[in-house]
Order: C-alpha cells, then structure tokens, then sequence
C-alpha cells in the first residue's frame, strides 16, 4: 500500500471537517533525543513521518559579527563553540587560516603536534557520534564505556593548553608551550590501550543483529543527493563519495601521513557508523605515524613549537615578563599595533562531520573586514527532511544522531 | 588534463565575453565577478559544462561594503569542482536598495539554508527562492544585522552599569571621575540611583 493511500484509510474524519489528517510533533528543541538545542516540527501519520521542518537559530551568537571588531588571536575562542566535540580542529583551522594570510610557514614538528591533536579530536569526536547512535538504538553501556576514553583525550589537551572542551588550543605561528612528558605519556597510554576498546565497541555493535536491524537502510542518501546536498565529512563519505579534504588539499603536512579514506556505499545510518569507526582506526594509525615523526626530531629541533614570527606570535607569558623583547612583542600584539596584510583567503580542514572552512576577508585593519564560517552541519542539516519523510519516528531519532550534527556549529 | 585555472577563464571568456570580469587569483584561488543578472547563466554554465563540472557548492555569503555605492552587496559563490579538485570563488555585486538577486536552489539544494541565512544577516532578496525567511535570527526582526551600519558596541564605554561583566560602576579602571560623573553618560541615563559606594 502505497503512503498516499495508507494515509487516506489511516483516519476517516467525517466530511467537511476542519482537523487535519494528520497528528503534529515537535520534536525538541529540548528534547533529550535531539542532543541538542534545535526543533523539528513533524508530521505524523500514526508512526509514519509525512513531513518535516526543522527550526534553527536557539543558540545563535552572531560569531561572524563578533568576529569582525576581534583582532585575529580573539576569534580562535569563538571558532572552539563552533563544533565544541572537536574544537582543537576548529582552533587549528582557524589558525592555519590565518597563517595562510599572513604568509606564516611553520615548522614540520608544529605540523605533526597539530596533527596528533586534530586527530585525537577526531577520535573524540567519532567517539561521541557513534556511541549517541548506540544510546539511540538502546545500548547504553557501548557510551559509557567510551567515555573513559574520551577523558583521556581531554587530560591530553589539558597538559598541552590547560583547558579540556573548548579548548583555545595553540596560536597563530604553533602552540602557546611545548608538549610537556606528561602528554606524551598519556598519547602513549592512549595509543596503547585504545585499540583494544575500539575493538570492543565495534564488537558490540557493527555485526548486532538489533543494531543492524535498527540502522540498516534508515535515514540512506544516494551520493548525487548528497553532494548536491553540500554534504561533507563522514556522512559524504558514507554514501559512496571519498572527498576528505586532508587529502584533496593537504594542510598541516597531512600529505606525510600514509591513510586510507573508508567510503560507504548507500549513506544510511548503519554505513555512517561503519565509516566513522574506521575512520577513527586512521585517526589512530596517522597518530601513530606523526608521534614517531616527533620523536625523531632531535637536539634543538626536539624543542622546536612555533615558527619564528615574532610580530603575530603571541609571547610565552613568562618571556613576557623577563625578557624585553618578548615584552615589546606582546605589546604590539595586544595594543593592536601590527596590522595585517589585506586580501581574501579562503582555507578549510577536515572537521570532525565535515568540511569547516573559513572565509577571511582584510582589508589591511587590526580586525577582519568579513569574517565567514562554512559550518558543515548546517549545512547538510537541510536534508534531514528528504532522510526521513516516509519512515517511522524511531527511525528519524536514530537518523537525527547519526548525522552528528552539532548545535553549537549549526547556529554559529 | 587536469583543470587549470587559466583554461577556466578563458573558457568563461569565450562563454560570456566583457561580462565576465576582475579576474584574480589571490592565494591561487580563481576569483571572478559578472553583473546579477548573469549569476544563474554563469553558474549553470559551470555545472553543466562537461568539462567544468563545478557541482559541488561549498559556501554561499554576502560582504557589505558600505563605501561601494550602487554595489554595496557582494554575493560571494564559493564552488568546487571535486573531480578535478580545483575551486573557483565567483561573485556578483548589488546595490542595497534593490538587493534582488537569482536564487541557486533549483541547482543546489545546499543553496536553500545558506541564501535564508544571507537574507538573514543582509536583507539579499533571492528571488524565486521557495522559503525566504530568516533562519537564525527572530522573525519579527525589522533590520539585518551583519550590515555595517550595525556596529558592535564599543567594548570600553563606561556609561553602562554592567558590573557582573567586569565593567561599571564598582570597578574602577581609571576611566572614570572622582565624583563618578561622566560626560558620556546620556541624558535619559541621568537621574538614575546606581547606589555607588562612597
């Protein structure tokens, strides 16, 4: 029975009546399976959805308009409350754009510290996405199990920055302090003990008949409808499209890293899974390859975690307050007293759900003339009508999580 | 062969002769600008074209450029050809009076959200768009308020009483008078008991 026809003889109203057909939801936008501050108003025929709609726009903060009156070592806060599950890849991002306006070249050991970082959140984030399809789905345990982990990574960033979710991580020029034996000892302890919970978690999930059940077929895209869709990250990925953008335009030495890209092939909820948890398998494999890459550094090399540009480069605070040079410096910077080049630069990384680029525009002041954030989930956010209309409410939570979407990123 | 940045101007040249134009490659990106009323031929023109294939959208914004007049909006394309990985920056420029420009949602749906978010923050009317409304910001919101004549409040004025955020009355950072009067206070401000300690 076709869904026309199922909804004609779903209910009989007497004729001439005024109610609808159908029943209105809203779902959200403070509804615990949202996972996030946005609404979806739906249209259900019994359990069957008919439509959707979806309202944005509760946690807007107007970043970009904020942006335009911060000089450019102030907005690398905001960039954090973008996707807040992965913000050292924002941070990075944002900084590698600046980098590329202002003509910065830093140095190989900074490239492959960021790397270790941005991949770490990348596993943070993957972590979050998949084991929140699990919660989903009815398996709490897979989540919390994952956790731990998650808490590694956090203690990680907060030897290297101090802070631990948004985590303003680095500068412009490489990070604010050298990795300390500290973080290493714990990538080490990470790196070692995390695979076998990988293997664990994959076990528990991808060959579950419940879970394959639930996931599989639910929420697909076809990849001509992704892309014309914007979609990037993961969820291309997953519909059979291998754009990542570490590979189509190397940024931070990424071009070093040996990696495959895992695509999926029919885009549903189940082929997000897969390729989010292979994903985070690179993520451990180029770690492993850039840590090895740092340990080779040696003598005054090894010491080595920012370029050499003292006039965007804000100073170690302790230099700040001994040295006269780095005084003058920090001076300069915070006074506002170096401007920089004007021009339009255009630079994106791969985020944790896709790809985050961002738009710069000078004009040669102390603050961006225009500053634009391409946020990925709001992006492919839109289609979530097209993935659901048609299939059952239980259906449209599980599709809802497993896009990652990330209120904070969407609302901007 | 891999697409060039060059070949694509020139093919755009043949294409739309004198009406594509100010062709830039700042940071070897291929940056370009065409009257309005071409955005949609212009961008078409990429998508179909075999050997172009610009079908991905990547980003869709505005830039408001108050001194510019009779071209203050720039609607700025952001398009990626992903088989040949090459992007192209295409842009088009308006006047804020009229700011009505071609909608791109009947070749990108990613366009739909991405144009209600420039409507959103600069008032550009996309015309043959299917839901023009706001998408971030209230509806009953009368301005558009990335335009520059909206600027952010100036972070060291002092006549606000906005202690909690490290500025005002109790605090002292030496920007204010001995009898606590400032002459930047407004007059419709005057006349209010902030209780300053003594």
């Amino acid at each position: 029975m076709s869904l026309v026809e199922h909804q004609k003889n779903h209910v009989r109203l007497p004729d001439g009546s005024i109610e609808k057909q159908t029943t209105t939801l809203n779902l959200g936008p403070t509804h615990p399976a949202t996972h996030g501050v946005f609404q979806n108003i739906l249209e259900l025929d019994g359990e069957r959805i008919v439509d959707a709609e979806q309202t944005v726009g509760y946690i807007h903060r107007a970043f970009e308009k904020i942006a335009e009156r911060r000089p450019l070592y102030q907005i690398t806060p905001l960039t954090d409350r973008l996707n807040y599950c992965s913000s050292p890849i924002n941070n990075m991002g944002w900084h590698l754009t600046c980098e590329k306006l202002l003509g910065i070249k830093t140095p190989k050991r900074v490239d492959y510290l960021r790397i270790i970082i941005m991949e770490l959140a990348r596993i943070s984030d993957h972590l979050i996405c998949n084991s929140v399809v699990g919660v989903d789905t009815g398996a709490f345990t897979g989540f919390l199990y994952v956790m731990q982990y998650r808490e590694l990574i956090y203690e990680i960033y907060e030897e290297v920055c101090g802070s631990r979710l948004t985590t303003n991580i680095g500068r412009i020029g490489g990070f604010e302090r050298n990795f300390n034996d500290v973080a290493f000892r714990k990538l080490e302890k990470f790196l070692k003990e995390y695979p076998k919970v990988l293997k664990e978690f994959e076990n528990l999930f991808s060959r579950n008949r419940i879970f394959m059940d639930r996931t599989q077929g639910v929420g697909g895209i076809s990849a001509e409808r992704a892309l014309n869709y914007g979609f990037t990250g993961p969820n291309l990925r997953s519909a059979g499209v291998d754009y990542d953008v570490r590979v189509h335009s190397p940024y931070s030495s990424y071009e070093d890293m040996n990696f495959t890209i895992p695509v999926g092939k029919s885009g549903d909820c189940y082929d997000k899974f897969l390729v989010r948890n292979e994903e985070m398998w690179q993520s451990l494999n180029i770690i492993q390859q850039a840590y090895q890459k740092v340990q080779e550094f040696k003598g005054a090399e090894a010491d080595v975690f920012h370029a050499d540009v003292p006039e965007y480069y804000l100073p170690e605070k302790k230099d700040v307050y001994t040295k006269m040079e780095a005084l003058i410096w920090h001076f300069k910077i915070i006074m506002g007293e170096i401007d920089m080049p004007a021009g339009e630069v255009y630079n994106a990384v791969e985020g944790g759900n896709g790809e985050l680029g961002f738009y710069l525009i000078s004009d040669g002041g102390r603050a961006p003339f225009r500053c634009r954030f391409r946020r990925p989930c709001f992006i492919y956010y839109q289609a979530y009508t097209e993935l659901v209309k048609g299939s059952m409410l239980s259906d449209a939570i599980i599709t809802l999580s497993s896009l990652n979407l990330i209120a904070g990123e969407m609302d901007g | 062969m891999a697409l060039t940045n060059e070949y694509i101007m020139q093919r755009l040249l043949e294409k739309f002769p004198e009406q594509v134009s100010n062709f830039e490659e700042p940071y070897g990106f291929l940056t370009f600008a065409a009257p309005k009323e071409l955005n949609l031929k212009v961008i078409q023109f990429l998508y179909d074209d075999p050997e172009l294939r610009f079908q991905f959208l990547t980003d869709l914004c505005a830039v408001h450029y108050p001194e510019r007049v009779g071209e203050e909006l720039a609607i700025v394309y952001h398009l990626h050809n992903l088989a040949d990985n090459i992007r192209v920056r295409f842009k088009v420029y308006t006047n804020i009076e009229e700011p009505d420009v071609f909608t791109l949602t009947n070749i990108y749906e990613a366009a739909n959200w991405l144009e209600r978010e420039t409507y959103d923050y600069y008032g550009v009317n996309f015309v043959g768009h299917p839901n023009l409304r706001r998408i971030l910001n209230v509806e009953e919101m009368d301005y558009f308020p990335m335009r520059k004549e909206f600027p952010l409040e100036d972070q060291t004025r002092i006549d606000k009483d906005d202690e909690m955020f490290g500025r005002g009355s109790r605090l002292d950072f030496g920007n204010t008078r001995d009898d606590r009067s400032d002459s930047t206070i407004p007059e419709s401000e005057k006349g209010h008991d902030h209780n300053y300690p003594v």
